[in-house]
């Protein structure tokens, strides 16, 4: 009997992980639903910012309309569209027909000299362009402000929460699919479950940098485009990390959803053991965003490996870590990653063949 | 030569294969039978590492099989299944690669072995659109595409129609013929009759009869003979050391005490007019196997 016959050679791990994830890709790239929903993530990026780089250029101006006799009034004020009318009852009719948010006329009995006229609210935004303010020292120019501290916190927030669940979801699904359809029996026949495994999260974690990098691209092109590089200036180090830190952050959640979908059979049943990894991905999300200008919780943030992809950026870009923090908080992180890893195989594996009703935590632990 | 010895497996203290041993011979088919439940699928998924042994051992050629044996093993779960939305043709594919075939390789293979299965026009359709009997020909095509020197099939026959059942035994005893060894399951007792060469029987995770299908035959064989002559054979039970079971003019099923009674009884027939036959009556799998798992 010829044992031997066939001309195969074997397959290294690497091989077999690389095949797998391969065909994760392919089969990602060719589901309608997938291309789709992420066609509409890079148009909504972009759409947002030609949107900001519109509104930039676009906020020379509250439309005032200002009376002859009171233009020297306005003559230093920026952010105004001035439109110039008359008299006083021209100005009131532009404001009552909407096309100026405000009249600005002579007024002998005023203090200042001239009257603003509105429709029915002060024109707030009008009124802090007239105002006369003091002059401000800043004694820390260089801090970042709390608006755009907040945007930040909001980027790399809903970021990764949207890329983590998107393709936590994905791993999951096509780890139940294979259970369901049966077809998982065959392939661990072929390869070893580790390399199935391995492959499926490699593959996922590919896509993801892939539309994280793109999204990223797509951002910091665009504001350059439409002159929006004050916003550029201090992200670029924080996004190198974010990017860094959630290449390992998304491992460590693939490896997790991986593990946590091989418990069920049927895909309707994902929800019962995903659904607390979902709230690990959601955590860090509304963390930054209530607590983003507090340092005590960003600090602790940035070093749990599940909010570290979100909450060392943050850090970094307040200037509130030291140069060693991120990198402390990578080995954390990688560290954690490695466990998840072992751990998630070891369910993986107690569970693939295990059909019917959800496998218990502590059977699929154990074997 | 696939040798199983001494396999047991418990799942939370039920015992479920208990000292399973036998051999897969090359060149031949086994047919494996046994009730549901009777640990069929555990045992092929033992052998093919899918499913870790509590003890025992699986070798082949006299070496423990190991992962890297497994490019040798062709398998065919007892739960049908390929990803729905790829293409046949690729689906094959993918599987000859993970068995470690160069993507050209692969391709050829698969594409020989789906036109041989009769899928030669549905090699781009999405395997979800084939209808069942065509996905059991995709599946078929799945566990033989590496050329495995060990075939495994967990009820490879079940849901096919009478015709399918015919082009799956046939490459079966090709791949035999080319010396393979396989090894089938089957519910459908006749057809694991007419097909194999060897038998292995299993009841509650244990082995009750295994080896050759014409040895086991002979050794639950009693002396049942039939006979079918022109006359009237009711003469027969007055003969001694012979007892009637079936009875009906000319034709009658009859045990006997001893080869002597039975020549008796042939001569006697002879002398009592024209005998079209006369026949030992082989136990049928269906008998044999009732017999031995009780």
């Amino acid at each position: 009997m010829s044992t031997t016959s066939p001309a195969a050679n074997g397959l290294s791990t690497a091989q077999g992980v690389w095949l797998v994830a391969e065909r994760e890709i392919g089969s990602k790239l060719r589901s309608k639903a997938f291309v789709i929903s992420t066609a509409i993530l890079f148009i909504g990026a972009l759409a947002l910012v030609i949107w900001g780089g519109f509104q930039a250029a676009s906020s020379s101006g509250t439309p005032v309309a200002v009376t002859t006799d009171a233009t020297r009034y306005v003559a230093d004020a920026e952010g105004l569209d001035v439109t110039e009318v008359a008299d006083r009852s021209a100005a009131e009719s532009l404001v009552e027909a909407g096309d100026v948010d405000a009249a600005i006329v002579a007024d002998p009995s005023s203090p200042l000299g001239f009257t603003v006229i509105a429709d029915s609210s002060p024109p707030t935004q009008l009124l802090l362009t007239l105002a006369q303010v003091p002059p401000v020292e800043l004694l820390d120019p260089d801090a970042v402000n709390d608006a755009l501290g907040y945007i930040a916190a909001i980027g790399f927030g809903i970021v990764f929460l949207l890329a983590a669940s998107l393709f936590g979801g994905t791993i999951a699904q096509s780890v139940v699919e294979e259970k369901q359809t049966r077809v998982v029996e065959l392939l661990i026949s072929a390869i070893p479950v580790r390399v199935l495994l391995a492959g499926k999260v490699i593959g996922n974690t590919i896509l993801a940098m892939a539309q994280i990098l793109i999204l990223a691209a797509i951002a910091i092109i665009g504001l350059t485009i439409t002159g929006q590089t004050e916003l550029l200036q201090g992200l670029g180090v924080p996004i190198a990390w974010f990017a860094v830190f959630f290449l390992f952050g998304f491992i460590l959640l693939a490896s997790l959803f991986a593990a946590a979908a091989s418990m069920v059979s049927r895909q309707e049943d994902i929800g019962s053991t995903t659904t607390p990894l979902t709230m690990l991905i959601m955590a860090p999300y509304f963390l930054v965003i209530f607590f983003n200008d507090n340092p005590v919780v960003l600090g602790v943030m940035s070093y749990v490996p599940f909010s570290a992809p979100v909450g060392m950026p943050m850090r970094l870009f307040l200037g509130e870590a030291q140069w060693w923090e991120p990198l402390v908080s990578l080995v954390i992180l990688v560290a954690t990653c490695v466990a998840a890893i072992l751990v998630g195989a070891r369910i993986y594996q107690n569970s693939l063949l295990r059909m019917g009703a959800r496998v218990k935590l502590t059977e699929a632990l154990n074997g | 030569m696939l040798e199983l010895r001494g396999i047991t497996k418990s799942y939370g203290g039920r015992r479920v294969l208990d000292d399973v041993s036998f051999d897969v011979r090359p060149g031949r088919l086994t047919g494996f039978v046994g009730g549901n439940g009777a640990g069929k699928t555990t045992t092929m998924r033992i052998v093919l590492g899918v499913l870790a042994k509590d003890a025992g051992t699986v070798t082949l050629d006299g070496a423990e099989v190991t992962a890297s044996h497994r490019r040798y093993f062709g398998y065919m779960p007892e739960e049908r299944g390929l990803y729905p939305k790829m293409k046949v043709l690729e689906h094959i594919v993918y599987l000859a690669r993970l068995h470690g075939f160069s993507k050209a390789d692969a391709t050829a293979r698969a594409t020989d072995l789906l036109e041989q299965l009769g899928l030669g026009e549905r090699l781009n359709d999405n395997v979800e659109t084939l209808s069942l009997g065509n996905q059991q020909r995709a599946q078929i095509a799945a566990a033989l595409v590496h050329d495995p020197s060990v075939l495994i099939l967990d009820e490879p026959f079940s849901g096919l129609d009478p015709l399918a059942v015919d082009v799956v035994a046939g490459v079966l005893q090709q791949r035999a013929a080319q010396g393979a060894a396989v090894l089938f399951s089957s519910h459908q007792l006749d057809v694991v009759e007419r097909l194999c060469d060897d038998l292995v029987i299993i009841a509650n995770g244990t082995i009750r009869a295994a080896g050759a299908r014409d040895r086991l035959r002979d050794e639950h064989s009693s002396r049942r003979f039939e006979l079918v002559s022109a006359g009237d054979a009711g003469w027969l039970r007055d003969e001694p050391g012979v007892e009637v079971l079936e009875f009906d003019g000319g034709y009658a099923v009859f045990d006997a005490d001893s080869d002597e009674t039975a020549q008796r009884v042939l001569r006697r027939a002879v002398a009592q007019g024209d005998v079209a036959s006369f026949a030992p009556q082989h136990p049928t799998l269906a008998q044999i196997f009732k017999e031995v798992i009780q």
